[in-house]
């Protein structure tokens, strides 16, 4: 089904689409059908920049299992990140 | 029989007199035809769902599909188009339903045209062909696998999509609905619902359940097909099409 199921939240940093890197300022997180990814579902991540356009996008299409594998690596790494650096 | 065609991407008046894009496939016949609005699914304004469009036009309909993304990302890539109205909150109802009446007036207002009209949508856009229905002057209705008919949404979903059961008494049309056995979104259970209270109403409305199925068992493209279901599928459209719209 199409589950309508979607969070959407602020990010700051850049990202690299199509035309090269942008500033990326809004991120949407969902699971539904992918469109290159053979699946039925995925988990979904934009990196977008409204005010550049819909093309301003970077698309990942992940199966449930490698989304969860890379949330928890990114937590990971977050985590261990030397005390200090996180501020900059 | 299959029918020469013509399909082109024009432009039409949606909801509120915005101009927004659409896609139309015309057979190339002089005989009257009757018109079908084909809502396509989340993804969007795509390949696969112009495929339908021209499907329709090769079966003696005329067929359109507004891109209900165009106010969104005009002249993006269907992919990022789906993602920025995603990102934006979805379409909301009111506008879906002014964007198929425009592709409807279109239809209509063709010199070819019976003056009757049809819609037809997949997944989200089985959800807004339902609404259509029920909101618009329509001759017939084919609701495939919409989920959210009967049933709201999460309460913490972004995208503001409600079901539509209030709405129901107003089904103005015919509707057939067609539907996966494996199914959730609709599940059988949602349909048995959807189908008790069209009854209720004294709506003309007939759906197949299709075992071995699940959701979007007519798209291709995708590990969800199921050939023996979407051929069976095609051969209801084009029998409830034809009695409903000739």
């Amino acid at each position: 089904m199409c589950t309508y199921n979607t969070e959407t939240l602020d990010v700051h940093g850049s990202a690299k689409g199509a035309t090269g890197w942008f500033p990326a300022t809004r991120a949407t997180v969902y699971f539904d059908h992918p469109v290159h990814h053979a699946a039925g579902h995925a988990l979904m991540v934009d990196l977008l920049n409204p005010s550049r356009g819909a093309s301003a996008r970077v698309g990942l299409e992940l199966d449930a299992e490698s989304a969860r594998e890379l949330a928890h690596a990114i937590l990971r790494t977050l985590d261990s990140v030397p005390e200090g650096l996180l501020d900059h | 029989m299959t029918y020469d065609l013509r399909a082109f991407t024009t432009e039409i008046e949606g909801h509120g007199g915005d101009r927004i894009e659409a896609y139309a496939a015309v057979p190339e016949s002089a005989t009257p035809t009757p018109g079908v609005v084909v809502i396509h699914h989340m993804p969007g304004f795509d390949e696969q769902t112009k495929e339908i469009v021209r499907k329709f036009a090769a079966h003696g309909y005329a067929a359109m599909m507004p891109n209900l993304y165009s106010r969104e990302a005009p002249g993006a890539s269907p992919d990022d188009a789906a993602a920025a109205a995603r990102a934006s909150g979805g379409v909301p109802d009111a506008r879906l339903v002014g964007d198929v009446a425009g592709a409807q007036s279109w239809l209509r207002a063709r010199a070819e045209s019976n003056g009757k009209t049809g819609v037809i949508g997949y997944c989200s856009g089985g959800r807004q062909t339902v609404l259509a229905a029920c909101s618009l002057d329509v001759d017939a209705a084919v609701d495939c696998y919409g989920a959210f008919v009967v049933v709201d949404p999460p309460a913490e979903h972004v995208l503001k999509v409600t079901s539509l059961t209030g709405l129901l008494p107003d089904l103005s049309c015919p509707m057939l609905g067609l539907f996966g056995a494996e199914d959730q979104y609709p599940s059988p259970e949602q349909t048995a619902t959807l189908a008790a209270i069209l009854a209720e109403h004294g709506k003309d409305f007939t759906h197949h359940t299709f075992d071995g199925a699940g959701h979007a068992f007519f798209a291709v493209e995708r590990p969800s097909y199921r050939p023996e279901a979407a051929v069976e599928g095609w051969s209801m459209i084009w029998d409830f099409f034809g009695r409903h719209l000739s």
